[in-house]
């Protein structure tokens, strides 16, 4: 286990950049350290060059500039099975003619391991694959082969796993199961676990961290909840959930340190933002509230947040899910914002189509956008 | 009864349809089977079957020149397999596996060969080898130049496809996981690629085996198998003949089984953990 056990460290990519020879630029100037036992997202849509991040990572695709290294080692022109890094491949890629078991056996055999029997059995047991050692792949199901392909990197105990969309071919129970699996092998082997995906939810529920990417930059980067309920762009803000984002005014900053705020005039209506919350120096900006965040009342009736509301709204359109419901308001100015409200029962009953509604938020979930960006940027297609 | 065996006929018609397509297609080789054990001294009529005996397969190469013909028959065969599939692979993995200037032009100069007419290849390479000066020496070697040609083509279309239909993440998974390019291709490429090699070599046995208008151009005073037979039959083909043709079906026969029957047990994973 030499190779494995040689360096450890965080993974650092510094400057890293991809252009292809067709010219399209693929990863621009990406800065990053990845924590050694953290288990890291890269989340974006497709095209936004995470997995060809990945795969510089794993020496398949050639650094156009910058470096990568893993703890002091620089393995940027190392050639792939020099570097101590594996790969879940999104298709796995299994060996179609060797059985389950000597398709695991693959990585040991190739390093010299006399004698991987031992190991082998024991990551099978760890995927719960026992079963399958002696079958080949293509008798296996879906989410078989996909613990197969993830034993067969596992095994290896490499100091950086790469996962590229590894349950983007699974529906979507088997996805759910596999979200916790891997999450619990990753805690068990403690390895560095780089997950490339497109799901934020995925992403959300697996990740210590999470990058998000787009256009070959990283947006942001943070925590699960601090990306969710602090985005820094309108691109992470529609990704990661949804969001209503509405034209205010900058009119000035009040208080000082923890406390200070920037007032913000939304079409007459003036609300107060954290100055923490705040990504704009400009006069305009985006005032981002969260859908479940959104409170409201019928006209008149009192609404449990401090400061002002906005009146005027009419409910749109009204869709009952069951555990919560979700209302489409429009605002006095013609925008339409949506409101995702929970069915504890306090309302008893829901509000119709046509009623007159107030609108309001705690302060402290609001956020301010550079009005620069598109409000449109980064919305997608439940899939 | 007759209808009976209408109805009958009505519901398997479809096995009923392979079944006479497959007789159409063996009764050739059966009645060559059968003509082997024909005593054909009893008659003049050598075309009908006359009287069973073992004599034809017990001395098969009674026909004066017909051994030394099958001879270099076979010699030609497996040398042109070799080369051809030899040069053939390595020209389908290049057309695969690398973008370089010209290559819509090679795979089209590939495929050319094949649709040829025979009658015009052999005479150009028949006038070709006279106006290199070689009119004199026609024969094996000239033969074997001719074989490898036609095979080359053949060789490269029956590799490149199932070398084309190989998931290229399999290589890279298999250097992912510590091989080097040498170990990537034999443990993983190769295995995965041979059976497309494997076809491709049988194909060029049986077409260089089989040739008998470039080579009959080409030979000089050499004679194959097929050429042998041809002149044979101008006046009687010997009884002998069908006893190759036998042997050669049971050998091609055999082959086949051997791959379907493992290929089914590869299917199965009945192979050993380790």
């Amino acid at each position: 286990m030499s190779l494995a056990d040689g360096v450890r460290g965080d993974l650092k990519l510094t400057g890293l950049h991809k252009r292809y020879p067709n010219g399209f630029v693929a990863v621009q100037s990406l800065d990053l350290v990845i924590p050694q036992g953290s288990f890291f997202a890269l989340l974006g849509p497709s095209g936004c060059g995470k997995t060809t991040t990945l795969r510089m990572v794993a020496g398949l695709e050639d650094v156009t500039k910058g470096s990568i290294h893993i703890g002091e080692q620089d393995i940027t022109t190392a050639k792939p099975y020099k570097r101590p890094v594996n790969t879940v491949f999104q298709n796995y890629a299994l060996f179609p003619h060797l059985t389950i078991a000597e398709n695991v056996a693959f990585g040991p055999k190739r390093r010299g391991v006399k004698d991987p029997k031992g190991s082998v059995k024991e990551i099978l047991a760890l995927t719960e694959l026992t079963e399958q050692a002696n079958k080949k792949p293509a008798q296996l199901s879906g989410g078989q082969q996909q613990r197969v392909a993830l034993a067969r990197a596992l095994i290896n105990r490499p100091d950086v796993l790469l996962l590229d969309e590894p349950l983007g071919a699974l529906d979507l129970k088997l996805r759910r199961a596999m979200q916790i699996e891997l999450k619990r092998i990753q805690e068990e082997v403690g390895l560095t676990f780089v997950h490339v995906t497109h799901d934020q939810e995925e992403a959300m529920t697996m990740a210590d961290t999470v990058a998000v990417m787009n256009e070959g930059r990283i947006e942001q980067l943070g925590a699960p909840y601090e990306l969710y309920t602090n985005p820094h762009t309108t691109f992470v803000a529609n990704f990661l959930g949804r969001t209503n984002l509405i034209k205010g005014t900058v009119l000035g900053r009040e208080g000082s340190g923890a406390d200070e705020v920037v007032k913000v005039d939304m079409h007459g209506t003036v609300a107060s933002i954290k100055a923490s919350r705040v990504h704009t120096d400009a006069k305009e900006g985006w005032v981002g509230i969260r859908p479940e965040k959104v409170l409201i009342q019928p006209e008149g009736q009192a609404i449990d947040a401090p400061g002002a509301a906005l009146s005027g709204a009419v409910v749109v359109d009204v869709s009952y899910i069951g555990v919560s419901t979700d209302y489409v308001l429009r605002m006095p100015w013609g925008q339409e914002i949506t409101c995702f409200e929970q069915n504890t029962g306090r309302r008893g009953g829901l509000i119709p189509v046509g009623t007159k509604v107030d609108v309001s938020w705690r302060p402290e979930f609001a956020f301010l956008l550079d009005s620069a960006q598109d409000a449109e940027a980064g919305i997608v297609e439940e899939d | 009864m007759i209808t009976r065996l209408g109805s009958w006929i009505g519901k398997h018609l479809m096995l009923t349809l392979g079944i006479l397509v497959l007789i159409y297609m063996y009764v050739p080789n059966m009645i060559v089977a059968l003509m082997s054990f024909n005593d054909s001294s009893q008659s003049r009529n050598l075309y009908t079957f006359q009287a069973f005996t073992w004599d034809n397969w017990l001395n098969p190469c009674e026909p004066q020149g017909m051994c030394e013909a099958l001879q270099v028959s076979i010699s030609i065969g497996l040398l042109s397999t070799i080369v051809a599939t030899t040069i053939g692979t390595l020209a389908a993995f290049a057309l695969v596996r690398h973008r370089f200037e010209g290559r819509s032009t090679m795979n089209l100069m590939l495929f050319l060969p094949m649709a040829t007419p025979e009658i015009v290849m052999g005479s150009s390479l028949l006038a070709l080898f006279v106006a290199a000066g070689f009119g004199g020496q026609l024969g094996f070697w000239t033969i074997l130049i001719a074989h490898i040609m036609f095979n080359i083509s053949f060789v490269v279309v029956t590799v490149r496809s199932r070398l084309a239909g190989l998931d290229s993440n399999l290589e890279k998974a298999a250097s992912d996981l510590y091989a080097n390019e040498w170990q990537t291709f034999w443990r993983v490429t190769f295995p995965l690629v041979f059976p497309g090699i494997l076809a491709a070599a049988l194909l060029a046995f049986s077409l260089s085996f089989d040739d008998f208008i470039i080579t009959n151009l080409n030979s000089g005073t050499t004679v194959t198998f097929p050429m042998f037979v041809w002149g044979a039959a101008q006046r009687a083909i010997p009884m002998q003949v069908n006893v190759i043709g036998t042997l050669m079906f049971i050998i091609a026969l055999a082959i086949v089984i051997a791959g379907e029957v493992m290929s089914r047990r590869r299917a199965k994973g009945k192979a050993a953990a380790f």
